[in-house]
């Protein structure tokens, strides 16, 4: 066992960019369901509509990278949300779940197939777009920076800087909204949606806009993880990717700005620690073949995520920090 | 036979087509100098009468040049080989006369009877060109009569597992994402026995499915007793509960995966049908019995739910668990006997879903969505308009290819579904309570 490579995987897990991705995504699911009480079950869709947006900016319509940045933080998502929000914002809150999921599988199977491949490359997606973010890098693309056990590839380092610097920004503006007036009546729904009616608050109203801001947020997790791997693929935006938001939003507590980020680093860290444990021990035949395989090892990434989601929502509804009083899986 | 598999993937994938032909190589080599040659077979796999392979004679094919110009044809022999020799290696188009083919045989949907072909000096270079039921030449109603025989198969199939998730649903108020996962386990539970076999025995299919329903069935049951009784018990609010399922969800299908493989398997036997003919549309003999098979349980259940005590009684808690409650039906047993029924009727869709396409991890999952569609458009939480909403589902899905390219055949039902939210949000035999 090598546990020099397992603590450097699990600290860049902690801090690295899926950790980032995830922290953006669950921010949007915690504007969504902590503060609004929405169920949003289609977060990979808000994701994919940052990428797309981005990705197809550039690459088909060949325009530049920063109107490609404005039309996948701003134009796509929104229309996703409007979408999204119309029909089902009126309904109970497992209505909107079902519609958000069916709708997360609808954009994906639109991208994958091969009618507009010309346009959306199909399942092999777009790529290459995202040049201009790199040439502002002041490190070098192929020289490995370390700090300590951790390591960073010029071009990675930067993307997790800059990741960071958007997670802290994001933060500040939701902290500044969720105590602001705005943020009391998006609460005042959340609590009691007939309550916030008969005060005169016009409830859909707060709800779209609440859907709307947190699928930018999520949109913005997509961009970053579409710039950093420089591709967009349908299959990046599969039903999974919205469960791993939800689990990091869990895990961390809904409902408290920071939450989401503390819950996105410590799945991320658990996840890379299991993965590069388990692959270790396959590879040196400590776990014999027969019980399983390197191929197997992600699926039981995927085995612990639903295992950890079921035992949160049973017993610990209000995640790992939550304050139960605030805000609690269980209230509606 | 490496190659098998996937060709049966694309059998299965498309409902209307139960032939399936391919060019095969058949080692010729080229003579020494430039010339190299092109070749091909016509048959269909396990069609003919005594279960061998029909073979075509007779077709012709034409290779043309990158410039357009004629260079060789062929014409198949009495085993559906062909082989043309062309003067070098290059870029060749072949070209298939599909009137040359026999009747009810045309080059397989979606594909071009021209081939284009990048030929090699030095060894044969085989051309597959896929080849299945004649659809085309049907006139657009025979068409569509098909496509709406195969809707109904669909979405019989995606009734009998809606009603379980529907009438969850009505008596307890939880939306079970894991009812997907059910369905795939009824396949692979069946798929165990059918093709692995326990201890060597195998059984055949239709043990296997009762197998296989029955304890789907048990399954239901103890998943409730193990899981939801004691989350009801405990107070959990409907929105964890419904958390909680799709951790499950998620649990189970990579569970099933890690044992079961990625790979998508299908049922032993039950591959390659000859369809039988009915006049304006055609089925294999497996589908005649999921449709019977499916009838024959959903109007039973229908009778049972309509007839018997618990039956009334399921119906009296899904309406109103309180008023239910308080006119004395021990309203636990009710979902007691609603999580059994629903686990094995989803157990058994999922065996007849299997039938219809290869058994895979994934296979509940996309299933799932559809029955929500269903569910959704009959009105969430009664038995029948689960099934009304399904049936319309299915026929929509297969008719929607008409219009729609097949891999996107699912979106139309779930676009249906965003519409009729819009719409009449109670879904069209719901009764009409705000439901916001």
């Amino acid at each position: 066992m090598d546990w020099g490579s397992i603590l450097e995987n699990t600290l860049r897990g902690f801090v690295g960019e899926q950790a980032i991705y995830f922290a953006l995504a669950a921010i949007g699911l915690n504007i969504h369901f902590g503060y609004t009480g929405l169920l949003n079950f289609g977060q990979a869709v808000f994701m994919a509509a940052g990428a797309y947006g981005l990705a197809l900016t550039v690459v088909y319509a060949e325009q530049s990278f920063w109107l490609g940045i404005f039309v996948g933080l701003f134009v796509f998502p929104v229309i996703m949300a409007l979408i999204l929000g119309v029909p089902t914002l009126r309904l109970r809150a497992d209505y909107l779940a079902i519609v958000t999921i069916a709708a997360a599988e609808i954009v994906r199977l639109f991208l994958r197939s091969p009618k507009w491949d010309s346009v959306t490359g199909s399942s092999d997606g777009l790529g290459q777009y995202a040049d201009t973010f790199y040439e502002f890098s002041p490190f070098e693309p192929r020289t490995r920076y370390g700090f300590g056990p951790l390591n960073f590839l010029g071009n990675q380092l930067w993307v997790v800087i800059i990741g960071w610097i958007v997670v802290a920004i994001v933060l500040v503006i939701v902290a500044t909204l969720v105590r602001s007036p705005w943020g009391r009546v998006l609460k005042a729904i959340r609590e009691d949606e007939d309550a916030a009616r008969s005060l005169g608050k016009n409830a859909y109203f707060y709800k779209m806009q609440a859907l709307i801001l947190g699928g930018v947020i999520g949109a913005a997790g997509g961009l970053m993880r579409a710039i950093g791997t420089q591709s967009a693929q349908p299959d990046n935006f599969i039903t999974d990717v919205t469960f791993l938001a939800w689990v990091a939003l869990i895990l961390g507590g809904a409902a408290r700005v920071f939450g989401p980020v503390i819950g996105a680093m410590i799945l991320w860290g658990v996840l890379s620690f299991t993965d590069t444990f388990l692959r270790q021990a396959v590879d040196q035949d400590i776990i014999p073949t027969s019980i399983m395989e390197g191929t197997q090892v992600g699926q039981v990434r995927f085995m612990l995520i639903g295992f950890s989601l079921a035992l949160l929502a049973a017993f610990r509804p209000q995640g790992i920090f939550g304050n139960r009083d605030e805000m609690a899986l269980d209230d509606r | 036979m490496p190659g098998r598999t996937s060709l049966l993937r694309r059998l299965f994938a498309s409902f209307a087509l139960f032939f399936i032909v391919a060019g095969e190589p058949i080692g010729l080599l080229a003579a020494q100098d430039d010339s190299t040659t092109v070749s091909g077979r016509f048959r269909s796999r396990g069609t003919a009468d005594d279960g061998g392979d029909e073979l075509f004679e007779g077709v012709s094919v034409v290779v043309t040049d990158a410039s357009g110009a004629e260079v060789a044809t062929a014409v198949s022999n009495a085993d559906g080989e062909w082989v043309a020799v062309l003067p070098g290696a290059g870029d060749y188009v072949v070209t298939l006369d599909e009137s040359t083919l026999p009747e009810g045989v045309a080059v397989r949907e979606g594909t071009d009877p021209a081939t284009p072909i990048t030929a090699n000096v030095g060894r044969d270079n085989p051309v597959i060109i896929p080849l299945g039921e004649r659809v085309a030449s049907d006139s657009g109603s025979i068409k569509m009569v098909q496509l709406f025989v195969d809707g109904l198969k669909l979405g019989l199939i995606i009734g009998m597992t809606a009603i379980g998730l529907s009438l969850i649903f009505g008596t307890t108020g939880l939306v079970n994402f894991a009812h997907g996962e059910m369905v795939t386990f009824g396949a692979m539970v069946a798929f165990l026995f059918n093709v692995t076999g326990i201890f060597g025995f195998k059984l055949t299919l239709i043990l296997a499915a009762i197998v296989s329903t029955l304890l789907c069935g048990v399954a239901g049951g103890l998943f409730n007793q193990l899981i939801w009784k004691r989350l009801r018990d405990r107070g959990s609010s409907l929105i964890s509960m419904l958390v909680v399922s799709i951790g499950l969800s998620i649990l189970f299908r990579y569970v099933l995966l890690y044992f079961f493989g990625g790979r998508g398997r299908p049922y032993r036997n039950y591959q390659i049908q000859k369809v039988i003919d009915f006049g304006p549309f055609s089925l294999p003999p497996k589908d005649v019995v999921i449709v019977v098979v499916s009838l024959t349980i959903l109007v039973t259940v229908g009778l049972l739910l309509q007839k018997t005590r618990i039956g009334k009684a399921m119906r009296a808690v899904s309406d109103n668990r309180d008023l239910a409650e308080s006119s004395g039906i021990d309203v636990e047993g009710v979902v007691r006997y609603v999580w059994i029924a629903g686990g094995a009727l989803a157990g058994l869709g999922g065996v007849l879903f299997g039938l219809t396409e290869d058994i895979g991890w994934e296979m509940g999952f996309r299933l799932l969505l559809l029955m929500f569609a269903g569910v959704t458009l009959g009105g969430l939480g009664t038995a029948y308009g689960a099934l009304f909403g399904s049936l319309i589902v299915g026929v929509l899905i297969q008719m929607s290819t008409l219009v729609v390219p097949s891999d996107m055949k699912n979106v139309g039902a779930l676009l249906a579904l965003v519409v009729i939210l819009l719409v009449r949000p109670q879904g069209l035999l719901g009764k009409s309570e705000r439901v916001g």
